[in-house]
């Protein structure tokens, strides 16, 4: 094993140093977030320390405020819509991609992941001036159809990268015995790439849920996404309302993807299960 | 399937990437495409222009040194931020790949979670650590060591914390990435021929991890230079970025065509580092890194 336990006292020096800065860029990590939590249940009207007492007013508060429940409601529905139909253009994507050999195919490859590469603040002003030059006002249309292009290089790589490991030998076995194109992939493609599926549409909700930047510009007038609103109350004070709707978002989009792969993975054992016992 | 086409037809795969590649036109290549006409529109007033083309924009970016330090404070601020985040983000990375730990996946978990908490919510939490309220000038009080809060907040300081905290989950994985490809024989050998710990990583091991490292300085790079909230939370006037002047000079003046002009050069500039690092070391890495 080439671990820590390299023979000479210089290695594990450096394999004690090594452990050490880890330990503290996890602290790094995760220190502020933790402070926000914290801070969201301190009783004090000033969202800072110190401690003052344990309190849950800030989030009936929160409860309380139509602003925020109204961007808690848009940024929701955006972020459903943009998961299934990114997840569904990123599993045709890919498949192309992967399964196929056409002209060009380097070329839009590579072109499906720039949206992950290009700054967003980039991103937001072409499109915004786009519609300017062609008339047309902001829209919600809008903001969803550029959230599904924010998320789909990344859904497109994770499905790849399951496709690659699904043989082709599969579904041509299917289309052999008579399965309809369509039919070979519902039945052998799609089950074997669940765990793509799942992963893909968890990370493009929470692509959508957090996207900030690109939403400043596309948003239509008067329409707040959960972190714009969070932003625009930044502008006028640190409240510690502010903490509470910080630790709200930060269950929802962890608690959702790990909730979701547990599943996953729980749904998998009892089909092995499931499997065993129907080879019995 | 309609008669005459092969199994794995081109033609179909085209049928296959097409309403991607409608949103990828519409949305990616025809707003940059535009952008860059309007570039050489001119400038009436707030919000108006005409399609009379100038150079004007052009010559007011290339001539005013206000745009220049900016520019080269941006680049400046991404360097920093890159290098920062090579050095600190090496160490976990190696450790995860190097540790017998048996629940490795917790600690590489740990790093996937950042990814789903909200960047607005993990830049303003900085305030709750070098703010006046934060926990370090609440400390240092309680213990006498200062008098009044230390101005940490709204620095260029923080603007570069806040920008590490964002991509270091980046560059980790990117290098662990790398590091995974790696044949751990490769080492026992260098090992076992008589190489110190310290030889066998400095001739093996790096040389190996490189390709990772390279692409996690590429994407910190550009993530960096092209931030818009972090400066705006954490920074003051002063510590504004590109991103926050394009954003300005769109949104508050109200200026398309000099807001497109910045827009462009924005792009060209990271364009160009990204162009130059493809060339040497091709996307393959960096599209590891980004799925992994």
């Amino acid at each position: 094993m080439i671990a820590g336990q390299y023979g000479d006292k210089e290695g594990r020096w450096a394999w004690r140093l090594t452990g050490f800065i880890t330990l503290c860029v996890y602290i790094f990590m995760f220190a502020p977030i933790i402070a926000t939590v914290v801070l969201s249940f301190n009783a004090s009207m000033f969202g800072g320390f110190p401690l003052t007492g344990f309190s849950l007013q800030w989030y009936a508060k929160l409860l309380s405020n139509e602003q925020v429940l109204n961007a808690f409601r848009t940024s929701m529905w955006i972020a459903l819509v943009t998961a299934a139909v990114t997840t569904l253009l990123g599993i045709i994507t890919a498949f192309a991609l992967v399964r196929f050999e056409f002209p060009g195919k380097a070329t839009f490859g590579t072109l499906v992941i720039l949206p992950a590469l290009v700054p967003e603040t980039i991103l937001g002003v072409g499109l915004l001036v786009l519609i300017k030059a062609v008339d047309q006002p902001r829209s919600l249309g809008l903001l969803l159809l550029g959230h599904i292009m924010l998320a789909l290089p990344y859904v497109v790589l994770i499905t790849q990268a399951r496709m690659v490991g699904i043989r082709r030998t599969y579904e041509e076995a299917a289309l052999s015995l008579g399965a309809s194109r369509l039919s070979s992939f519902r039945e052998i493609t799609l089950p074997l790439l669940v765990p793509a599926v799942v992963a893909s549409a968890l990370l493009a909700f929470t692509i959508s849920f957090d996207n900030t930047s690109a939403s400043l510009f596309w948003r239509p007038a008067g329409v707040e996404t959960m972190p714009t609103q969070i932003l625009s109350m930044l502008k006028i004070s640190i409240s510690p309302e502010i903490n509470a709707l910080g630790t709200v978002m930060i269950l929802v989009t962890v608690g959702i993807p790990l909730v979701g792969g547990f599943m996953l993975q729980g749904l998998t054992r009892l089909r092995k299960r499931v499997d065993a016992k129907g080879n019995a | 399937m309609t008669d005459g086409w092969k199994l794995y037809d081109p033609r179909l795969a085209w049928m296959l990437v097409a309403p991607v590649l409608l949103l990828l036109l519409l949305f990616l290549l025809l707003p940059i495409a535009v952008m860059a006409v309007y570039t050489f529109f001119t400038f009436i007033t707030a919000g108006v222009e005409t399609s009379q083309l100038t150079l004007a924009n052009w010559t007011e970016f290339l001539t005013d040194s206000y745009y220049h330090g900016f520019l080269l404070k941006t680049v400046r601020v991404g360097a920093m931020t890159a290098i920062i985040c090579a050095v600190l983000g090496y160490f976990p990375a190696y450790f995860i790949w190097a540790t017998t730990f048996r629940h490795k996946w917790l600690l590489l978990l740990l790093l996937i979670v950042p990814f789903w908490i909200s960047f607005t919510i993990r830049t303003f939490s900085w305030i709750h650590i070098l703010g006046e309220q934060g926990i370090i000038n609440v400390t240092l009080l309680r213990l006498g060591l200062i008098d009044q809060p230390l101005q940490m907040l709204y620095t260029e300081g923080a603007v570069i914390m806040g920008l590490l905290h964002f991509l270091l989950p980046y560059m980790i994985l990117n290098v662990y990435v790398s590091l995974e490809s790696i044949d751990r024989t490769l080492i026992s050998a260098a090992r076992s021929m008589g190489c110190t710990s310290a030889q066998a990583f400095r001739e093996v091991t790096l040389p190996l991890s490189l390709p990772g490292l390279g692409a996690g300085l590429l994407l910190c790079f550009v993530l960096a230079a092209g931030s818009y909230v972090t400066p705006q939370l954490l920074g003051s006037g002063r510590d504004a970025l590109f991103g926050n002047l394009i954003y300005d000079t769109i949104m508050g003046q109200l200026n398309w065509p000099m807001g497109a002009t910045l827009s462009i050069v924005l792009f060209v500039v990271l364009g160009c580092f990204a162009a130059a690092y493809t060339r040497y070391m091709g996307m393959s890495q960096i599209v590891k890194g980004l799925g992994g």
